[in-house]
């Protein structure tokens, strides 16, 4: 008998006779006291968000490429990784060609295997976009794609994340029902809620433990 | 920088009284578990601090779980199944030698040499990082605090918190000497260098190893919660993930991991949220640029069915792995983790510990405990801890001949004749005749009680009965009142 065989059938000889206990699964308990009116989502996400150190900066549809400029030149950062093959990455691409002398685009356009080495010491910087966020826990809601792989948002650094404010839900499980994510779940999906962290050493909070040291949020509040 | 040499972890000696023992002669050990245990329970008891809506989540919580491992063996089947399908490959383990094998069955496929190891306590159950040691493959934590043990030949004294016995001076001193680097007591700089230092082993590690916080059966995904980034890592960087996890980690949907997280991450360190809640439901697609291009489940019994086989002690298999019952549990924040000598230590571990090694291993688990109640009380599933406890106190002392098998080791601590003075100790109580001339005895012969009686007076004075019984007093009183009337 293999193990499967042989662990299945131990467990099912010890449910003999027993029937499965209801599925009574009260959603109230997980919305209710996590549901916010309208104007208070984003200063909701933000209360949560900038308790762990996460930067968050408001702009526009309109005006983001241009704060996002003036985030990398503030920041002095060489480099920054984005995803040109997308809409948002289309506009930085346009912002940055009226300005030379902005600091380098990179494109992950090739299997990791390719460019380890330049991505894991050379790619101070990422901008990706999000799913949304949740309100309730300030996270931000992270499906890697083929334009922006997973360890785009997680090896540079400095991790810029772009939030339409219409896409900020109140909690978890909404997001899990609006999205249908039961239907089908990506490769790998994330729940971002700040800057990397740890607090191993004598309960001591450190940031940057091993993903970005900074993660840097552009909320656009017109869309 | 030199690279951590892998030295097999000290063993720990001794029994458990020795070592409890010891340990509470070290102050700096209790005066470090002392202070972390205060600030976990401050923590948490902040973030929940909605009583109406803590109990109610943890009844919702105690429920997800009951549902789950009430029909345990079909949803081990459609996680099976939906992971297969997601590209997945499944393996199952009965025994922690049969789970090392088949990872390094993987390992040896890749001719792999070096694996970077998430947080993994199943990983521990395993002792993966000794077992593959010992074929010559390097495994390397990740997670800081099990850098930090691993680094210092221990093992971790707390599930969440591995590092927690030791101080930031302790942690400089270690990192001076074994990694060569300028002594500093900075968290930060700390907490810089040994991220310095992993990120070179994540860009080369050829194999990457991670627990799993929840599996979930309906879209056959890996959920594992974090705060550093490192599980992402382990489970990203390399080309091939391997998920090591315990059959009763599988819930049913993926709506049921809303109230599992939020009870976890608030439970373990009163975070509404971790960092990073990273859902993995596959390999790298054809399409895709990175992420493993292998991905592997495996699912460990390791004495967790003979759990599943009892009504009462099925209800151990709810954890899920927050910690609370530690850091709430008088006993453990004295001794700390390390005393109790096995994988899993404080409450969790004592009820879990003796499915996995025995309790004939383990005899003095189920007694360290005071049953003050603080453990059933903070657990966010609703295990009734202290109920458990008194079960295994009755299986430590079953007799021998017992038809009732109920797990392996049980019955060590039977004797004859301490059966015996209970049976003796039962009559006496239960008749009153008896009761009377012990109690005329006990009282006339009090001066006859010796001033050492066992391991009781190490701590306590002897007792000494009274010269009169209460009952003789109390007849007395009536006696005198019927009298005044």
């Amino acid at each position: 008998m293999s193990a499967k065989q042989s662990i299945l059938a131990k467990l099912r000889k010890s449910l003999e006779g027993t029937t499965p206990v209801a599925d009574n699964f009260d959603e109230a308990l997980v919305t209710e006291p996590w549901t916010y009116a309208p104007e208070q989502r984003i200063a909701q996400l933000r209360k949560q968000m900038e308790a762990v150190h996460t930067e968050i900066h408001l702009s526009t549809e309109q005006a983001w490429p241009e704060l996002l400029a003036q985030l990398v030149r503030d920041r002095q950062l060489p480099s920054l990784l984005i995803a040109p093959g997308t809409p948002h990455g289309q506009r930085v691409v346009e912002h940055w060609a009226g300005h030379p002398e902005l600091p380098a685009l990179k494109a992950y356009d090739r299997p990791v295997e390719e460019w380890k080495a330049e991505l894991f010491n050379e790619t101070p910087a990422s901008l990706t976009t999000t799913l949304g966020a949740i309100a309730a826990t300030g996270s931000l809601i992270v499906w890697p794609t083929r334009e922006e792989p997973r360890l785009m948002s997680l090896v540079p650094p400095v991790h810029f994340a772009l939030l339409k404010a219409s896409e900020i839900h109140d909690n978890f499980y909404q997001v899990q029902q609006r999205q249908n994510w039961a239907a089908g779940m990506p490769t790998n999906a994330l729940l971002v809620s700040g800057p990397s962290k740890t607090a191993d050493i004598e309960q001591v909070l450190a940031y940057g433990a091993h993903g970005p040291k900074d993660l840097v949020v552009l909320i656009l509040e017109d869309q | 920088m030199s690279t951590p040499t892998l030295i097999p972890t000290v063993e720990v000696q001794e029994d458990f009284r020795a070592r409890a023992h010891e340990a509470l002669g070290d102050s700096q050990l209790r005066n470090n578990f002392r202070s972390a245990m205060d600030s976990l329970m401050t923590k948490r008891a902040a973030s929940f601090s909605d009583a109406h809506e803590r109990e109610h989540l943890r009844a919702l919580g105690n429920a997800i779980r009951a549902r789950a491992l009430s029909k345990l063996p079909e949803l081990l089947e459609r996680l099976e199944q939906n992971l297969t399908r997601n590209g997945v490959t499944v393996h199952w383990a009965e025994t922690v030698d049969e789970a090392n094998d088949l990872v390094f069955s993987i390992i040896r496929a890749h001719e792999a040499r070096q694996v970077i190891k998430g947080k993994s306590m199943v990983s521990e159950e395993m002792e993966m990082n000794h077992v593959l040691a010992a074929q010559g493959i390097e495994c390397l934590e990740s997670d800081m605090g099990e850098f930090i043990v691993q680094l210092d030949h221990e093992k971790p004294s707390h599930i969440i918190m591995p590092a927690i016995h030791k101080n930031a001076a302790q942690v400089a001193s270690l990192f001076h000497d074994k990694l060569g680097v300028e002594y500093t007591k900075d968290v930060d700089q700390l907490i810089q260098i040994g991220r310095k230092v992993l990120r070179q082993k994540f860009f080369e590690a050829d194999i990457g190893v991670s627990g799993v916080n929840f599996a979930v059966a309906e879209t056959g995904t890996l959920l594992l919660v974090e705060n550093e980034g490192n599980g992402r890592m382990s489970t990203t960087v390399p080309p091939v993930h391997i998920a090591v996890t315990g059959i009763e980690k599988v819930v049913e949907n993926l709506r049921d991991v809303v109230p599992l997280v939020s009870l976890l991450t608030r439970s373990a360190l009163g975070q509404p949220i971790t960092t990073y809640v990273n859902m993995i439901s596959g390999p790298r697609k054809a399409d895709e640029l990175d992420g493993p291009q292998e991905v592997h489940l495996v699912l460990l019994d390791n004495g967790r069915s003979q759990a599943f086989a009892d009504s009462e002690l099925r209800q151990t298999l709810n954890c899920i792995r927050c910690g609370a019952c530690m850091n709430h549990c008088p006993v453990y924040t004295r001794i700390g983790g390390h005393a109790y000598g096995e994988v899993y230590p404080g409450p969790i571990g004592k009820i879990i510990t003796p499915h996995m090694v025995g309790l004939a291993k383990v005899p003095d688990h189920p007694s360290a405990s005071s049953l003050c109640g603080a453990c059933g009380e903070v657990c966010p599933v609703k295990i009734p801890i202290p109920a458990l406890l008194r079960r295994l106190r009755e299986e430590n002392v079953k007799a021998p001949d017992s038809p009732h098998q109920v797990m392996r080791g049980q019955g060590s601590k039977y004797s004859r004749k301490e059966r015996f003075i209970w049976n003796a100790w039962a009559r006496l109580n239960s008749s009153p005749t008896l009761y009377r001339a012990f109690g005329f005895a006990a009282t006339r012969l009090r001066a006859l009680i010796p001033s050492k009686v066992g391991p009781w007076t190490q701590n306590h004075s002897a007792p000494k009965p009274a010269a009169r019984s209460l009952h003789d007093l109390a007849r007395e009183h009536l006696s005198k009142q019927s009298g005044d009337q």
